[in-house]
């Protein structure tokens, strides 16, 4: 059935000035199997008017049969393909093959015959509808532009505070916290293992009395804040939660939004603590928590940005972040809770790479397949909770430590993919990233970045612009398909933490990044300024970051004076508590955190505790 | 009688978790013909400096991306040469600034291969490094 033989001429011409799926189908309901293929045929028969006679045949173009315009589309394609097989002789492609950064084979030209299996409504439908392939909200970056969030932290909390500080005054509209290595391991900056870590790739935080100035003049019931933490993420929230209260904001009041994945840790970034349930259970008992006490917190960011960086496709990101999802959604009902109210809270973060019109189909494909997932398997019902909300960082590992400034231009295109793609908040990176933490300067850039595509490309303008595209939408197919056959896979292995003990997301991860450095090597890829239009550049002397050596010292003596000038008995009462209820797997954790918290218990000290109870995790080593 | 196969540790120092960079340069090692032992995460100088003696290593690999190199390095280095193995080769890799690359060539390193290196000049520095180590025994 087409719609174009049902509509007034009137109709029509309104059609003609609005060559808009979006306009189309309003009248989708009434031909309940209109598929994307008619609709694209609709369309088709509609320009025909417009223009020249004879297009599409030209044969009545209102009434042309959907078969009529399928033989013609197909005879145009092949001839197209037959002119193309003659040129080649004379003039080679450039590669016989072309495959994304992914590893998708891409066609040399995509048309509609290649969505003949789409539905519009189906598969595509309008922003801020099931099932959000177009977004979350219905008018997406003409209400509001994503929230600019740089990552950001380092050496002491007074210095994080500095940057921070910066970053809001320069326009940033929200604050993102990076910590030290010791204190996303639950060490305190005097441990043995800390040595030369402390401040290094974030800032120091050993209790709340850092907490407390690193977030000084900073009033937290205004800004959005997200943690980077995750094994003791319930230890970090608890500090936020208490610092707030001395600001006079309820928890209740507080936004943003704790990483709490542990399972990419174990798969691909490494700051692991605890084994596998525990650590279930500490996150499972953020979820609880909160719903009933900081409700507009987001509970766990569910990332495949460290398993992109690790090195795996694209589709393997979302298959690998979507199947961890999973996990955490079933481990919080077999705790008891409703998935239609924790599943509201769940939140998601994704690398931007630097294959733009791949990364565009993939941040759709995630968020459509999520809530397919959410409302088929997990049975929800409650709109919001299958709407993929995702925070979106471009890749670190596509920087370059030669001629550095031309990772600005890198991290605009995979910023803008992302924006195209509907993220809800970016960290764009800095050019001098591959080199060291990033300078005041390089920081600058990456944020006027972001500004510069919020305020003049324009591509913010029109919600899910590259929707339609016959090749975006196609990409978008391929790596939903690609993802759900992995999701299939892990899930007859027996779910994700059976796969992660098997290491199969790890091997998968590694023979894709392998590959990925032979195609570099051997010059199928090419890295600009790498391993193809490579200069020689002068050495050194470039503005770098450094931290202060003393950092570490200086943080072992404020933690000792802190750790003199408190009731130390009151302290180990907490930790008793912390204990007990660590031992007690029906009793929330977060209350008897925030307690100890609150005394300035260390993140070491209730760390310890739950090492103690909890074991340690070890690595299954794979190769 | 064939020379017997160049044993080389990869390892990773410390807190860092970033594995990727290590796991490939150990798996195009081991595909050049090398003998590869990877250590995995949060491994401290000591034990990584166990390892390499009780393998007979010739050469640590170590990858640091956090920005404690300094630390490691030095640590490394002086362990091995306390327990009379400061024959065995270190060379490195990851996130460190150029300016800091003589330091640790100072400390003892042979070499420094930052992001972008090719594991073919890594796998060709290593072999030549390890002949003239032989040479000398």
């Amino acid at each position: 059935m087409l719609i174009c033989i049902e509509l007034s001429r009137n109709s029509m011409k309104w059609l003609h000035h609005s060559v808009c799926w979006g306009i189309i189908f309003p009248f989708a309901g009434r031909f309940t199997n209109l598929s994307f293929f008619e609709a694209q045929f609709s369309q088709i028969g509609t320009l025909s008017q417009k223009t020249e006679e004879g297009q599409c045949s030209g044969k009545g173009r209102f009434k042309v049969s959907e078969k009529e315009i399928c033989k013609a589309l197909s005879e145009g394609k092949k001839s197209y393909d037959e002119r193309v097989a003659k040129g080649l002789g004379k003039q080679p492609e450039m590669m016989e093959t072309f495959t994304t950064v992914g590893g998708i084979p891409l066609e040399r030209l995509y048309t509609p015959l290649d969505l003949e299996e789409m539905d519009y409504c189906r598969d595509i439908g309008f922003p801020g509808d099931y099932p959000y392939t177009r977004g979350v909200q219905p008018t997406m970056f003409r209400g509001r532009f994503w929230t600019m969030r740089q990552y950001a932290g380092f050496a002491t909390a007074a210095e994080s505070n500095a940057r921070y500080r910066y970053l809001l005054e320069n326009g940033q509209t929200g604050l993102s916290v990076a910590f030290d290595l010791p204190t996303q391991i639950g060490y305190d900056s005097d441990h043995p293992m800390a040595k030369g870590e402390v401040g290094k790739v974030g800032v120091a935080i050993d209790s709340l009395a850092d907490m407390e100035t690193l977030f000084g003049g900073i009033p937290l019931g205004k800004v959005s804040t997200s943690l980077t933490i995750n094994a003791p993420a319930a230890v970090l929230l608890a500090m936020y939660i208490a610092v707030g209260e001395k600001q006079g904001v309820k928890a209740a009041d507080l936004s943003g939004t704790i990483q709490n994945d542990i399972l990419k840790e174990y798969i691909a970034r490494g700051t692991y603590i605890f084994p596998p349930k525990p650590s279930m259970r500490l996150i499972t008992d953020i979820f609880g928590f909160c719903s009933g006490n900081v409700p507009k917190w987001n509970t766990i960011s569910i990332s495949g940005y460290h398993i992109r960086e690790a090195g795996s496709t694209a589709a393997q990101e979302v298959a690998f972040t979507l199947a961890d999802g999973l996990a955490y959604v079933q481990a919080a009902v077999d705790a008891g809770l409703d998935p239609d109210v924790f599943g509201q809270r769940l939140s998601f973060f994704f690398n931007a790479h630097n294959d733009f019109l791949e990364e565009v189909a993939k941040f759709r494909a995630a968020r459509r397949l999520w809530a397919r997932l959410m409302k088929d398997r997990m049975g929800v019902t409650e709109p919001k909770a299958m709407m993929l909300r995702f925070h979106t960082q471009t890749a670190g590992s596509t920087l370059t430590a030669q001629q550095p400034e031309n990772n600005i231009v890198r991290v605009a295109i995979q910023a803008l993919a992302s924006v195209m793609g509907g993220t809800q908040s970016l960290h764009t990176n800095s050019f001098d990233e591959a080199l060291a933490l990033p300078s005041e300067k390089s920081v600058g850039i990456a944020l006027k970045t972001q500004q510069i595509i919020a305020h003049e490309s324009g591509a913010t303008c029109t919600v899910d612009p590259l929707a339609g595209s016959y090749a975006v939408e196609s990409l978008t197919n391929e790596i939903e398909r690609q993802a759900l056959e992995y999701i299939d896979k892990i899930d007859k292995m027996g779910g994700m933490l059976v796969a992660i003990e098997k290491g199969y997301p790890q091997q998968q991860i590694q023979d894709a990044a392998y590959q990925f450095q032979k195609a570099v090597e051997s010059g199928d890829r090419v890295v600009v300024g790498v391993n193809k239009f490579h200069v020689d550049e002068p050495g050194g002397g470039r503005d770098l970051l450094r931290v202060d050596p003393s950092v570490g010292a200086n943080q072992e003596k404020a933690l000792d004076a802190m750790k003199r000038s408190r009731d130390n008995v009151l302290i180990r009462n907490r930790l008793d508590a912390v204990r007990a209820a660590a031992k007690n797997g029906s009793v929330n954790l977060m209350p008897v955190i925030i307690d100890a918290v609150r005394l300035y218990a260390t993140e070491g000290e209730i760390c310890g505790v739950l090492r103690e109870e909890f074991g340690e995790y070890r690595e299954n080593i794979v190769l | 009688m064939s020379e017997r196969r160049i044993r080389v540790i990869v390892a990773k120092p410390g807190l860092d978790g970033h594995d990727r960079g290590a796991k490939v340069v150990a798996r195009a090692l081991r595909d050049a013909g090398m003998e590869v032992i990877y250590t995995g995460l949060r491994q401290t100088p000591e034990s990584i400096v166990e390892t390499a003696i009780q393998e007979d290593a010739d050469a640590i690999g170590i990858s640091i991306l956090s920005g404690a190199h300094e630390h490691y390095f030095k640590e490394i280095i002086g362990l091995l040469k306390s327990k009379n193995a400061g024959d065995i080769i270190v060379f490195g890799g990851g996130v460190i600034p150029e300016g800091d690359i003589p330091k640790l060539v100072g400390m003892g390193a042979g070499a420094i291969f930052g992001p972008g290196t090719s594991t073919k000049d890594c796998v060709e520095w290593i072999r030549k490094a390890v002949g003239e180590k032989r040479s000398k025994e």
